[in-house]
């Protein structure tokens, strides 16, 4: 089997959280709290989770956007986590980024021409060859040449998306991090933009790590998916088998909790008790057993392992 | 004999704007019998947020005015209130439920006294009464804790929590009616799960009508009895939750249908509706949604069908099923 | 390359935004700003200072320095539009020509402690840490004076004249600017845009200057012209105080001061400057509310 193309090893961030009169540090946000997994070439790896999982602030270290506190990543079997700032910026050339908000992601003084060009200067393209790839990009997401020379505000939010995803594109990285890329969209515009995203993937042979908290979505993109709950990966296995045949409660909760557009079906639900713990002050032992219908007594104690069950099948789960 | 609880006839709310007029809502009529949950489906823009407005006779900080139509509550025609009888009606017979949870609690005042005064003002308790009533209320949405959060502000509470309380605060006077615009929006699936469960468990204990406003399939196909479905300010199409996921009828519908990626079903691409939703500057002359239809003819382009029944209770605003003839006088 | 059906849609969403008429931020601006009445007008009256200040010698029916002792202290009348002052001189011919010194001074002090306030600014935004905290300290100090008194304290060091009371103003218009332009540079920092561009590898000064500066670029403006109007107050008080420019400079301070002995048997020596300064100074400000209105994010719908 070939090496994978990204590698992430026990990373870990924590936000000090400062408190007192003098500002002393007291405590962490463990927003992301040992957390590994491998994205293959060619592969779309989902991130799913609720708000406060760390499923951006992954993407985020990836993307080398945060400093890690703990961990290494690997990049075609390099370490890119321990690079000096002038080397990550030659690094980025492999990596870009399609983020949530299309309104706030364009710098709104900026003609869609200049935003495309910015990476292309950045990474040294010739002026000829800017040119004519702005129009070869605008047209290969579905705009065309003359929408160049306007801004942002005169664009829809699915158009816009397109030109971040233009952006993304112009540099032709391997990998994309798109986190929660359609979240912000009309329903009829998402489906849009996950097609555009798939042939893209198709064309370019394009590497995905896909962040979002719609199940559906993420299963209709993915290939293999990662369950976060509290900054750590509760379950990550190929979709059929995540979506099939998941093993952790937390997986099987959010999973029933999905509103299913079907007035026929009729479902066992399971509905979990409480809110999501805040990640400044994560219950012991299995971060989830506050909200487990199945916790026991070791779950409050001992914090699970990310044990492998199956063939990439992987499950932090004493139950299991 | 279904006894009527809302009725929206034609109801046609304007902005006016720098430039020009944009008819946010226009020719809209909506049913709500008692007892029936009915489910506003739409796409930013469409005008399903400004129809809840204009029923709550809430838009005049807003530079948006209903020109035409009625609405009906009970009888009563609700734009012939004056403002002082339509604030008894409103949270009191009529409460409403917003997406933003954060938003639409005053950050500065307690729980417990948000909720009173909303008790005080409408069931005319005193002040002991209603803090048992606030109490007995947060318990009733399933908030833990209920006699400590009456004390605390709405910024020690999740989003989920603040949620409840907003629940808490509508269903707080007994309303006949429920107006919740997006109320899951911006809440975690599991916690959307367990309003969810909330708003049903609270519909089906008092025969309550509830018009539930999203444009999230999932939350209709669970919630609703009967779906209008709106596009660029009008009705396209309405009918019980079965017939529009089972049958729908107009394009609109059928490709929002099959734009969403289903739990369970792997489909290697999506259904897509082309192109964008119209903007009020540049609003089609005939169907609105010709452009982006690829049933499109040429009378779609000319003029604007009117919302026709197909069969029974499932009307339809489409050429595709009016009558050849008026087609021909076209 | 593009498949088919995205090539539809490209087409489709030509036709749809084939009406959106194109517009840039200076036509948006132009848009709203000319709804500003006030500010139109005083935009006007600051439009017509300029051109004063430019061909002003050339305008000035008398020469502003000459003295003639047969018309002195003369009121208002149609050889002299608004009287002769001490020394016989025209003042309207004074003060057109002293236009060119208060437009001059005012917007070269403020120039110049934009300049550095704004590079100090945007350093501070967005290094943060221990060089934001040594730039907002030393700022913080020079808060502490008030503006006139440490103009007058720098004067006292340097020495009185026009070019020093330029100096002084500019050294107390720094830590205004650095304080504005890094609270709005905190806020550009933040969005996702920018967060956008460090992903793309954008260099330190790409980002401060292709992305931040033009987001802080409207608070400068708004501010700059604020503050032209107290530079030419301050000026023309420090010349009221004999510190700036000295006679018979026609500054319209000086001629304040002046006219001071003659307040009540010639009050119009004092007045028509004083008028001068009053209506300069409040049409810069109406202009900098007016285009804190139409720049201004936070009002903006």
């Amino acid at each position: 089997m070939a090496a994978p193309l990204v590698e992430v090893k026990n990373i870990k961030k924590y936000f000090p959280v400062k408190k007192g009169v003098l500002g002393r540090k007291r405590s962490f946000i463990k927003a992301v709290d040992d957390v590994s997994f491998t994205i293959n070439k060619g592969e779309t790896l989902g991130l799913v989770g609720e708000s406060g999982c760390g499923k951006s602030t992954t993407g985020r270290l990836i993307m080398s956007l945060l400093e890690l506190t703990e961990g290494q990543i690997y990049f075609e079997g390099n370490q890119i986590s321990n690079l000096t700032n002038n080397q990550i910026r030659n690094t980025r050339e492999n990596f870009q980024m399609i983020f949530q908000d299309p309104y706030a992601s364009l710098n709104p003084r900026m003609k869609i021409r200049d935003i495309i060009n910015e990476p292309l200067i950045i990474h040294g393209y010739n002026k000829g060859d800017r040119m004519n790839r702005i129009t070869e990009l605008l047209e290969i997401v579905g705009l065309s040449a003359y929408h160049a020379d306007r801004y942002p505000h005169q664009f829809s939010g699915g158009q816009r998306q397109r030109i971040g995803i233009a952006r993304a594109l112009a540099i032709n990285p391997k990998l994309i991090i798109a986190d929660e890329p359609v979240s912000a969209l009309d329903v009829s515009i998402q489906s849009q933009i996950l097609n555009l995203l798939k042939d893209l993937q198709k064309s370019f042979n394009l590497t995905y790590l896909f962040i979002a908290h719609d199940l559906s979505v993420v299963e209709h993109i993915s290939d293999r998916v990662g369950v976060m709950y509290l900054g750590k990966i509760v379950e990550i296995a190929d979709k059929e088998t995540l979506y099939k045949n998941g093993q952790h409660p937390y997986t099987k909760a959010l999973l029933s909790a999905v509103p299913i557009p079907d007035p026929k079906l009729k479902r066992e639900r399971i509905i979990l008790n409480g809110d999501i713990p805040s990640p400044a002050n994560p219950p012991s032992g299995c971060t989830f057993h506050t909200r487990c219908p199945l916790a026991t007594e070791i779950c409050k104690q001992e914090v699970p392992k990310l044990r492998q069950i199956g063939e990439g099948h992987s499950v932090s789960c004493h139950l299991v | 004999m279904t006894e009527k609880m809302l009725e929206i006839t034609n109801l046609k709310t304007y902005f006016h704007g720098d430039d020009g007029v944009v008819k946010a809502v226009d020719g809209v009529t909506i049913t709500v019998n008692k007892g029936e949950t009915v489910g506003v489906v739409g796409e930013s823009g469409c005008g399903k947020s400004v129809t809840s407005l204009s029923v709550m006779r809430l838009l005049h900080d807003t530079p948006g005015e209903i020109v035409d139509g009625s609405i009906t509550f009970e009888g009563k025609s609700l734009l012939d209130l004056s403002e002082k009888e339509m604030r008894m009606i409103r949270g009191n017979e009529i409460a409403m439920i917003f997406q933003e949870p954060m938003t639409s609690l005053n950050p500065v005042y307690k729980i417990g006294k948000q909720l009173e005064e909303v008790i005080k003002l409408h069931l005319h308790y005193d002040k002991k009464e209603a803090r048992n009533h606030a109490v007995n209320m947060l318990k009733l949405v399933g908030l833990p804790r209920a006699e400590d959060v009456v004390n605390e502000y709405p910024h020690q509470l999740s989003g989920g929590m603040r949620q409840r309380v907003m629940i808490a605060m509508a269903m707080a006077c007994n309303p006949k009616l429920l107006i919740a615009d997006e109320p899951t929006t911006a809440l975690d699936v599991t916690i959307q799960a367990q309003i969810l469960d909330l708003m049903r468990k609270l519909r089906d204990e008092s025969e309550r009508s509830i018009m539930l406003i999203t444009h999230d399939l999932g939350v209709v196909a669970e919630m609703c009895d009967r779906v209008v479905v709106m596009y660029a300010g009008e009705v396209v199409e309405e009918a019980d939750v079965l017939s529009i996921f089972e049958n729908p009828k107009h394009p609109y519908t059928k490709g929002l249908l099959g734009s969403v990626p289903k739990l369970g079903q792997d489909l290697e691409k999506l259904d897509s509706i082309p192109g964008n939703v119209p903007t009020p500057a540049n609003m089609p002359k005939g169907c609105k949604f010709a452009p982006r239809c690829e049933f499109a003819m040429d009378v779609c382009w000319k003029k604007d069908p009117s919302l026709l029944a197909t069969n029974g209770n499932h009307t339809c605003r489409c050429w595709l099923y009016q009558d050849q003839e008026k087609i021909l006088e076209v | 390359m593009a498949n088919p059906e995205t090539a539809e849609v490209a087409a489709k969403v030509t036709l749809s935004s084939e009406s959106v008429e194109k517009s840039s931020p200076i036509k948006e601006f132009w848009k709203k700003f000319k709804k500003q009445r006030l500010a139109m007008v005083s935009g006007i009256f600051v439009f017509l200072l300029i051109i004063i200040a430019i061909f002003g010698p050339a305008i000035a029916p008398y020469s502003s320095e000459e003295p003639d002792y047969v018309n002195v202290l003369q009121g208002s009348s149609w050889e002299h539009l608004a009287g002769t002052d001490a020394f016989g001189r025209d003042i309207f011919s004074r003060i057109i020509v002293g236009t060119r010194i208060s437009l001059f001074v005012g917007t070269i002090s403020v120039l110049l402690g934009a300049v550095v306030g704004t590079v100090l600014g945007l350093i501070s935004a967005f290094y943060g840490r221990w060089v934001d905290s040594i730039i907002m300290r030393i700022c913080d100090v020079l808060f502490a004076f008030p503006g006139i008194l440490l103009a007058i304290g720098i004067i006292a060091i340097l020495g009185p004249g026009l070019g020093n009371v330029i100096i002084a103003i500019s050294i107390f218009n720094i830590p205004n600017f650095a304080r504005i332009v890094r609270g709005s540079a905190l806020s550009v920092k933040s969005t996702v845009y920018v967060e956008a561009t460090k992903s793309i590898g954008a260099k330190n000064g790409r980002l401060i200057w292709k992305h931040i500066f033009p987001g802080t670029a409207s608070s400068i403006i708004v501010n700059f012209t604020m503050r032209i109007g107290t530079a030419i107050l301050t000026a023309a008080s420090l010349s009221f105080l004999g510190l700036g420019a000295q006679p018979p400079t026609p500054e319209w301070g000086a001629m304040l001061s002046n006219g001071r002995d003659y307040l009540s048997t010639s009050p119009h020596v004092t007045f028509y400057p004083g008028l001068a300064i009053f209506l300069t100074v409040l049409a810069f400000n109406l202009l900098g509310d007016g285009l804190r209105d139409t720049l201004d994010p936070k009002i903006k719908d």
